[in-house]
């Protein structure tokens, strides 16, 4: 990877995406060949906002590489709750890791966070902004199912807030890819995201309804339309109720269609869905260890 | 034309005189320069002055003051035709145009409430230029021309 770092999915080429995808089915084909590539490592975890599943995953993969982690808590239990800046905290964390992991509810942490420390840094979510990371295991899941090239893909829910689309739709600019985004006209992307999708000239195609596009869609890929973003509850209600996965809005898609979902999913996909052959949230989930040991071992070979 | 000027805005001791400013301006340059009239500068401007190039345009002139060259960068995205005279005892010592910077830093906050330049961290805000507004080094939200103005740091 040309850089030390993993801030946000622009920085991505096509070839840092190939190497990390590479590796994970490297790991994915023979795990116990990287079980002691980096016994000795420490990473560090900092998570400044609740986060089981993505730490966890980092935990792991760390641990599968032979390596150890520390974490720094709950934020409640932490410096942070005296007031300590997060530039302080992250140079203080560096004098334990050999990498960190952050994620942090302000836009643009991370990329602050990176100009004060030398260790390589991953950013595992920053408030609305990026989560390259998990970009990384679902274009792993999306080429091991799809294919990445010569794709059209429907990319549905909350696209003003949703971090993981926002990676996503940035990193898919690297290949032949149709990108639609189905949303409701208040959660469309944001300006920010529309500019560098236009710079890279992709094809981007807004809708209102999933209905105009499901059928030519090789991949839809799911998100949740969170509560906290409409004043109104009866509002809330009304548009969620519209993006919604079932068998019956499914009647109308190609029956190789791919349905992913960064989860946690709450009712965004019918239970209905889960045993059937587009269901590939669960194993989209799984990945995440493969790529994210790739992640690391790139990350951290860099300066071998 | 010359006399027409000194009647409308006085002449300065010492400090800068922003000439060619876009009509309509002023007070944007003033917020640019954090000057609300509470720190003492003398300051006289001039606004909607028939100008041969700009048709109307403002001055500002301020007593007592250079201008940093992040006040200057985040200037010349306002008022890109703007020309700026230090006036040393009476003189015009030196004279420039603005010209478009790269990258500002400072002067300009981030309008995302939410972004880390805007929290309690040791950092100056940064943004990158675009053909038509500034970019957050940090969040990457995007302010456009027009919204520059009323994203100042003024504090
Ligand atoms: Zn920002």
């Amino acid at each position: 990877m040309r850089q030390d770092h993993l801030i946000s999915a622009v920085d991505l080429s096509r070839e840092d995406i190939e190497a990390v995808l590479d590796r994970a089915a490297e790991i994915d084909a023979n795990p116990a060949a990287f079980r002691q590539r980096h016994a000795g490592t420490v990473l560090g975890l900092c998570f400044f906002e609740p986060s089981t599943r993505t730490r966890m995953s980092f935990d792991t993969a760390m641990k599968r590489l032979g390596g150890q982690t520390v974490d720094m808590g709950p934020v409640e239990s932490s410096s942070v709750k005296k007031g300590e800046t997060l530039a302080d905290t992250v140079r203080v964390v560096e004098g334990y890791a050999d990498a960190l992991v952050l994620r942090h509810p302000s836009e643009g942490a991370a990329t602050m966070a990176a100009e004060f420390i030398d260790v390589p840094l991953v950013n595992a979510g920053d408030g609305a902004g990026q989560h390259p990371s998990q970009t990384l295991l679902d274009l792993y899941t999306i080429r091991e199912n799809a294919g990445l090239d010569d794709l059209t893909i429907g990319i549905m829910g909350d696209l003003k807030y949703g971090r993981t689309v926002h990676s996503l739709a940035e990193a898919l600019t690297n290949f032949d890819v149709n990108q639609h985004f189905i949303s409701p006209e208040s959660l469309q992307l944001p300006r920010n995201v529309r500019y560098d999708l236009h710079a890279s000239g992709a094809s981007v195609k807004e809708h209102t309804e999933l209905d105009e596009v499901l059928p030519e869609l090789d991949v839809l890929y799911v998100t949740r339309i969170q509560r906290e973003r409409f004043p109104d509850e009866n509002e809330y209600l009304k548009v969620a109720g519209e993006y919604k996965i079932d068998d019956e809005t499914l009647a109308a898609a190609s029956d190789d269609l791919v349905i992913m979902h960064p989860l946690p999913r709450v009712d965004e996909i019918a239970p209905e869905i889960d045993d059937s052959d587009h269901a590939k949230y669960f194993e989209q989930a799984h990945n995440g260890i493969p790529v994210r040991m790739a992640l690391l071992d790139i990350l951290l070979s860099n300066d071998d | 034309m010359t006399d027409d000027h000194q009647l409308r805005v006085s002449k300065i001791q010492n400090g800068t005189v922003i000439d060619h400013v876009e009509a309509g301006q002023a007070l944007n340059v003033l917020a640019i320069l954090g000057i609300d009239g509470t720190s003492g500068e003398t300051v006289s401007v001039g606004m909607n002055v028939p100008s041969d190039r700009l048709g109307r345009k403002d001055i500002v002139k301020v007593e007592g003051r250079e201008l940093s060259q992040s006040e200057v960068d985040v200037l010349s995205l306002i008022a890109p035709a703007a020309s700026i005279n230090i006036v040393r005892d009476y003189e015009v010592v030196e004279k420039s145009r603005v010209v478009r910077p790269e990258t500002v830093s400072g002067v300009v906050s981030c309008p995302n409430r939410n972004c880390i330049s805007n929290a309690d961290e040791p950092i100056t805000s940064g943004f990158a230029v675009l053909s038509d507004g500034v970019r957050c080094d940090y969040c990457g939200s995007i302010v456009r021309e027009k919204e520059i103005a009323a994203n100042l740091d003024v504090s």
